[in-house]
């Protein structure tokens, strides 16, 4: 029985009237946890009651804490009649069980109705005591932190990076069960809702406890899921990055990584290096630590824990830090054979991560991706029927135990489109996939399985140990040229996995790089970009003919690969046409329906210093003998020309003219290629590999040979840039603008039209397609017109098919506003470029003194940060982050003896949750933190309502985030028999959305948070039956809630600072030596 | 191809003021796409009339959503659904309870019933003013009213507080109440001429000295109904014209404090007496419902008329007023000094803001 959780009812306001007589309500609460529950006093007659009940109390395990959501139910008393229910809300409690999140969470919740929508508040307060365990045993894994943010989170240091960790659990569908038709649609929709909750819970539980096996103690990188299988059940899967973090308390900002590093790293000369060692003290394990490094998920055994469980009991286990310094160089030969064997067992070196600390990526080889048709079938389970009545049946999802058929064939699935990933990432040169993601495509009873992910060679050097900084420098300056090094090929020069066209790097002229190059992750922070990025989009949709099973699921897959290339195509031309040479944080989603399939690809287009200028577009027609027709050709290559020149001057794209001869002699037979290995199976497990490169033309050129083609063009040239003033892009960040204000405006706009059905061509659908995605972004445009100059970043688009005849396209982005002085300053050069990298370096440094002196050390002999960068200004060609770290090494023994002091000082009381309230807490937070409050939302004269920013982003422009309060991962089901009433479907979704933002906005208030980062929508089903006047919306949403200072902020409490910091450093007791 | 479904939710509420204008206006969504068409957004914008029209629809929803809170005001500003910045919630508010000139000149003394608001139709018509504008327009008096009608305290006060309105906008729904509660009338044609500013201001001075507030802060209605009492009293008053001698004495005072310093003395020497006595019955029937609804009718017929038949000028209005009211503290005779002030201190006020052409 470790963990009691403490609820207390405070009180109600505008509630709905539930007495028409009295146009009062009598309410009354019911608090409910796992089988218990608990009940307030009637509050008679008013809409705004104030029970102020005692606390709550239950007594659970900790298994429980981390599945169950607690679930509180607000009622009108009726003496007659059945109470009837008002509304409920759902407290996920998990950020109570990190040690450093939240510790509290209290404030105002809407009470939703899944018919009604939002009816009133209630306030609530809900505390968590856990209490040590010692069971090894343990099903629970309390403790370990989950990110959604794709990057090591900000105040965070990744002393381990673990690797891949996967799961899912299946159940079957509450709206599909025989009970759904005799229970009223609230029921269904709060079964619904609720067994989703708890199944994202006990996802989560097992996903921590793979982490707890891999010593790890966090998630990065998580993505979780769900896929409706309608009649077949419900599938709840997850992705994440296990990680060993730090709460940043020292300088080494580097992370140290774990990866497998494989037989292509011999062309990596420092690989060969000794490793020297300047720090090993005391004894150490290395070996053992090492061989976590990539630890599998499934092969990995319990039984590793032996004495080290209690150690991972703790959340922040010093393991990883421990004795992270200290991996020697003999063993280089030993691990590697490790890791390489690591890699034959079939491990997944994949990483959700889409931006990595300096150094981490070496080479970047190119997008992998692979999809998969599959049939699904009902899940057969025969303890399921009838039972969901009971909770506790809930407890039987352990499938691999229960029943170890269905997940299986899930698990089986994934399994092998992963190893085929894999297998593209190696045939590229690559031992790891990075930006690493999965999806599914559901229509009735055919699903397209879909993962992709950018193959990459990353630092072997991580591999070794974190902090050995002192010998990086030199390396870095010999073998990673600054902004270009992560373009440079991976594969063999002569063995090359498909025709390309390599040059020598415009940047460093030594290495040889590729002339386009796709990726899914974030442009690196130390790219070399000429002008400003923006958002491409390829779009396309195929008519299919309608099918049953295998018929259907054998039409999908032979569309697939001619819709991976023309998707493929346009994606290349549009990229020629704006001028630029590379895409990052590309996406394609191809999404099935009834009779048609789409494809969706959004990436990021930007100019990159090292690789080459791209090439023109050339247009050549098949019948060259009628003069019109040429005519007619040569003015299409006009205005294609006219549109690159004008493109290039938009995104200010002029790189420094180069002559060929500095380059050196471009090897020969100068070719388009891509980079996009893709492949795509049915169950049949056939693998077709499509070479998408464009044979061995000299030039891009697009053959009008029909109509279809001319349909291409036209459409190449119909896409309109964004009115001046506004950029876009799909990434974290704008390439070439760096100057945000801190005014931002995340949005979700959702549009579906209705196609006319009689006789549709694809051309029809292309161009409708076409026009939905166009005209919605010009909307958007016009719509923050006042925020202009601004930027959308992270635009993301999702397509579904609802219906036959819809098609419903769902965008979330974030709009951030500018300095336009400064965007205005045009190209920089490559000294000023690096300059400037140096100094953003710095600027993150900046916190580590401030963090230093909390820990209430003698003065450090570590610079202040103006030194920084001044030294680094000085010289530009290493990044300042490295120095810095080196520099500090000369005091890292005494930060460590007086770490051991506060160690011990809070050994007893270091355990989670019995201590959350030691009197440095206590004293150091609520101060701190009630500042902060209180600046980012200034007290305004009477309004009540803290300010909660959202952001699709890991990061708040003008602001530095102090604390991450834990996951939100909500999930909400909306239905209405009333739907002309409600303002039609527009209406219906729009209040409903407004809604979630609601729901979202109170839970990470209540936290204490006042922002959500990296937020996403990951699902927003609608369906409607206008006839029948009725409609029904799932969404499901999830981000990191935080607390966020705004810079100007800081430096006025800088001096409460180190009480802050503190905090941290105490409860997380991150080190153990 | 047609939208279906077409929404932008953003986690601020986007509030566009000019689409906020048209839709208090009560223009429809086709009208508003029309009126701002011509507004030349398009050409500044590079927009196109789809985008407008689907840009205008969203305003709309989302100020139909507001419309619920907006009735309620204190409730917009705890609500959790739209995340609005206070400036921007205290202009929703300001906006929507404002209302326009040519309304409220219809609608001021009328009773807020069902009645009234089936003569909306009419009023539209005569003002131009879109019907679902002035239901809006009625319905917020007719909030106001119920919600303030019985309650403690100064009016303005209890206005501003449930409906947290700008202290001048809640100064003229004070103004609206008290009239729609005396039921004064201001339709008649020669009361054509007075805009809502004046009688505003009268307003607020009665309700400064001739309500029960104004005596006593601690009774319910006190700004909106008149003192009974000092109504009841007022008829004391009349023997200052029923008295010859008083009268008498009370003109001479007058005539010779003022010789010399009116334009219009010989008018005014001629008319005082008509003057006085106008002004004095028209307290002295105060005590009558039917009367108190009239005042201003009386007002105009027995003093404005007069006074500007004879071409009086402002200045000398304010002349006579001053010297009028103060010599009847020179009459020995007369014992209602404090009540004579209660009364001719705000009708002095009254009459110099209603004399005008």
């Amino acid at each position: 029985m470790p963990g009691k959780l403490k609820v207390k009812i405070v009180a109600g306001r505008h509630l709905p009237v539930m007495d028409r007589a009295s146009d009062l309500t009598d309410a009354f609460v019911e608090v409910k946890f796992g089988n218990t529950t608990f009940k307030t006093d009637v509050y008679l007659k008013s809409l705004n009651p104030q029970w102020n009940s005692e606390w709550f109390k239950f007594e659970v395990d900790d298994e429980d804490l981390q599945d169950e959501p607690l679930q509180i139910t607000v009622l009108d008393h009726d003496t007659y009649s059945a109470n009837d229910a008002i509304g409920k809300v759902y407290i996920d409690i998990d950020p109570l069980l990190y040690s450093e999140a939240a510790t509290v969470i209290s404030g105002w919740f809407p009470i939703y109705d899944t018919i009604h929508g939002i009816r009133g508040e209630i306030n609530v307060i809900v505390k968590v005591d856990l209490f040590n365990d010692l069971n090894r045993f343990r099903q629970s894994s309390c403790g370990v932190k989950f990110f959604c943010t794709t990057s090591i989170p900000k105040c965070y240091r990744a002393v381990i990076i673990h690797g891949f960790v996967e799961e899912l659990v299946v159940n079957e569908d509450p709206e599909y069960q025989w009970i759904d038709r005799i229970r009223t649609p609230r029921a269904s929709n709060e079964a619904r809702q609720r067994l989703i909750s708890l199944m994202s819970g006990e996802l989560q539980r097992k996903i921590g406890l793979k982490v707890l096996e891999m010593r790890g103690n966090a998630v990065v990188g998580y993505l979780q899921c769900f896929d409706l299988e309608g009649e077949s059940g419900l599938v709840v899967r997850a992705i994440g990055t296990a990680c060993t973090l730090d709460k940043l308390s020292s300088p080494a900002a580097f992370l140290p990584a774990c990866n497998s590093p494989s037989k292509e790293m011999k062309e990596i000369p420092f690989n060969e290096d000794p490793n020297p060692n300047t720090h090993s003290s005391g004894p150490s394990t290395p070996l053992k630590n090492q061989t976590y490094s990539f630890s599998p998920s499934k092969s990995y055994s319990r039984q590793s824990s032996s004495s080290d469980t209690d150690l991972s009991l703790t959340p922040k286990t010093g393991m990883g830090s421990g004795s992270a310094g200290k991996e020697g160089g003999p063993f280089k030969a030993l691990l590697r054979q490790q890791t390489q064997s690591a890699l034959e067992q079939r491990e997944f070196p994949f990483f959700t991560l889409t931006a990595f600390p300096p150094g981490f990526l070496v080479h970047v080889g190119g997008v992998v991706s692979a999809r998969s048709v599959k049939l699904l079938d009902r899940i057969h389970n025969p303890a399921f029927v009838g039972i969901m009545g009971n909770t506790r049946s809930y407890k039987l999802l352990d499938w691999n135990s229960f029943n170890a058929d269905e997940p299986e064939t899930r698990d089986a699935w994934w399994a092998e489109i992963r190893q085929e990933i894999k297998s593209h990432a190696k045939a590229l040169g690559c031992h790891a996939v990075v930006g690493y993601s999965e999806s599914t495509s559901i229509c009735e009873e055919v699903c397209i399985l879909s993962a992709s992910g950018t193959a990459a060679v990353l630092n072997p050097r991580f591999l070794q140990d974190g902090t050995v900084e002192g010998c990086l420098e030199q390396r870095l300056e010999e073998n990673l040229p600054v902004g270009c090094g992560f373009c440079h090929i991976p594969y063999d020069e002569l063995n090359m996995p498909f025709p390309a066209h390599l040059t020598y790097c415009y940047n460093c002229r030594k290495q040889k790089v590729p002339d386009v190059l796709f990726t899914t992750i974030d442009l690196p922070t130390d790219a070399a970009v000429v002008g400003k990025g923006c958002l491409i989009q390829a779009r396309l949709c195929r008519l299919k003919k309608k099918a049953q099973a295998e018929a259907n699921a054998t039409a999908i897959s032979n569309l697939l690969p001619f819709m991976e290339y023309e998707v493929h195509t346009q994606l290349m031309n549009k990229l020629k046409l704006k001028g630029m040479n590379a895409l990052f944080g590309l996406r394609i989603q191809i999404t099935v329906g009834e009779n048609m399939l789409m494809g969706l690809a959004s990436a990021t287009g930007v100019y990159l210093a090292a690789l080459p200028t791209p090439g023109g577009i050339q247009i050549a027609g098949k019948t060259p003998n009628d003069g019109s027709y040429e005519q007619h050709i040569s003015h299409m290559q006009k205005k294609i020309n006219d549109t690159i020149a004008k493109n290039k001057e938009l995104y200010e794209i002029n790189p420094p003219e180069i002559s060929e001869e500095v380059i050196g002699s471009p090897i020969p037979e100068p070719r388009q290629r891509s980079r996009l290995l893709r492949s795509q199976s049915e169950s049949s497990d056939e693998v077709i590999e499509l070479d998408l490169s464009h044979g061995k033309k000299d030039a891009f050129v697009l053959e009008i040979d029909d109509t279809d083609a001319m349909e291409d063009v036209h459409s190449l040239l119909t896409d309109v840039p964004p009115p001046s003033g506004f950029y876009s892009c799909n990434t974290e960040i704008m390439p070439g603008i760096n100057n945000w204000t801190s005014e931002i405006q995340m949005f979700t706009s959702v549009r579906v039209i209705r196609l006319s059905s009689l006789n549709l061509t694809n051309q029809a659908l292309n161009k409708n397609f076409n026009d939905l995605c166009e005209n919605l972004l010009k909307s958007l445009y016009f719509k923050l017109r006042s925020m202009i100059p601004c930027c959308l970043c992270h635009v993301n688009f999702t397509v579904s098919l609802p219906e036959d005849e819809l098609i419903q396209v769902t965008v979330t982005a974030v709009a951030i506003t500018f300095d336009k002085n400064q965007a205005l300053q045009t190209i920089k050069t490559h000294v000023e470029k690096s300059l400037q990298r140096a100094s953003t370096d710095n600027e993150e440094l900046l916190q580590f003194p401030l963090e230093l002196c909390s820990d209430s050390l003698p003065p450090h002999p570590f610079p202040p940060a103006k030194e920084h960068l001044e030294s680094a200004s000085s010289n530009s060609g290493i990044p300042a982050a490295q120095r810095a770290t080196s520099v500090d090494y000369s005091s890292f023994a005494d930060r460590c003896s007086s770490w051991i002091e506060l160690i011990k000082l809070k050994a007893q009381t270091i355990r989670r949750g019995s201590i959350k309230t030691t009197v440095t807490v206590e004293k150091a937070s609520p101060v701190a933190e009630g500042n902060f409050r209180n600046r980012s939302a200034p007290p305004c004269a009477n309004s009540t309502v803290g300010v909660v920013k959202m952001t699709p982003l890991s990061f708040i422009p003008g602001a530095k985030i102090t604390k991450y309060l834990g996951i939100i991962n909500m999930f909400f089901i909306r239905e209405t028999t009333s739907l002309r009433e409600e303002g039609g479907v527009s209406g219906f979704l729009h209040a409903f959305i407004a809604e979630v933002f609601a729901m979202v906005r109170a839970h990470v208030a209540a936290l204490g948070g006042n922002a959500v980062v990296s937020y996403i929508m990951k699902q927003c089903v609608f369906m409607e039956n206008p006839n029948k006047n009725q409609a029904q919306c799932l969404i499901n949403v999830s981000g990191d809630a935080v607390v966020f200072v705004r810079e100007s902020d800081l430096e006025v409490i800088s001096t409460q600072q180190p009480t802050a910091n503190c905090q941290p450093l105490c409860t997380g007791g991150e080190v153990t030596t | 191809m047609t939208n279906e479904l077409d929404i932008f939710v953003g986690n601020t509420t986007l509030i566009d003021e000019d689409v906020y204008r048209l839709w208090l206006d009560g223009y429809s969504v086709s009208d508003a796409v029309a009126r701002r068409v011509r507004s030349g957004i398009l050409e500044q914008t590079g927009a196109t009339a789809a985008v407008l029209q689907s840009d205008t629809m969203d305003h709309y929803r989302t100020f139909h959503m507001l419309e619920r809170l907006l009735h309620a005001p204190p409730k917009l500003l705890h609500q959790l659904i739209f995340q609005i910045p206070p400036s921007r919630q205290a202009l929703l508010i300001e906006r929507y309870y404002a209302f326009d000139e040519a309304f409220v000149r219809e609608v001021l003394g009328k009773k807020l019933s069902k009645g009234t608001k089936k003569d909306l139709d009419d009023i539209s018509t005569k003002t131009g003013i879109t019907l679902k504008s002035c239901r809006r327009q009625f319905d917020n008096f007719k909030r106001v009213f119920k919600v303030v009608e019985e309650m403690r305290g100064s009016l303005v006060d209890n206005i501003q507080q449930h409906f947290l309105l700008s202290d001048r906008l809640s100064r003229d729904y004070a103004a609206i109440v008290f009239f729609a509660n005396n039921r004064f009338e201001t339709g008649k044609k020669k009361l054509q001429y007075l805009s809502f500013g004046d009688f505003a201001f009268c307003a607020e001075l009665m309700i400064q000295n001739w309500t029960l507030g104004a005596v006593d802060s601690q009774v319910d209605d006190m700004d909106v109904d008149l003192d009974k009492e000092f109504l009841q009293d007022l008829k004391e008053l009349k023997v200052l014209v029923a008295d010859k001698d008083l009268l008498d004495l009370h003109k001479s005072l007058v005539c010779t404090a003022l010789r010399g310093k009116l334009s219009v003395f010989s008018e005014m020497e001629a008319n005082f007496k008509n003057l006085s006595r106008g002004l004095v019955n028209v307290a002295a029937k105060l005590i009558h419902n039917k009367d108190v609804r009239d005042l201003f009718v009386d007002l105009i017929e027995k003093f404005v008329e007069p006074c500007r038949s004879d071409h009086w000028p402002l200045n000398d209005v304010r002349l006579f007023l001053n010297q009028y009211s103060a010599s009847v503290h020179s009459l020995d005779g007369f014992r209602h000094q404090t009540l004579w002030d209660r009364y001719m201190g705000t009708l002095r006020g009254c009459l110099l803001r209603l004399y005008h052409d």
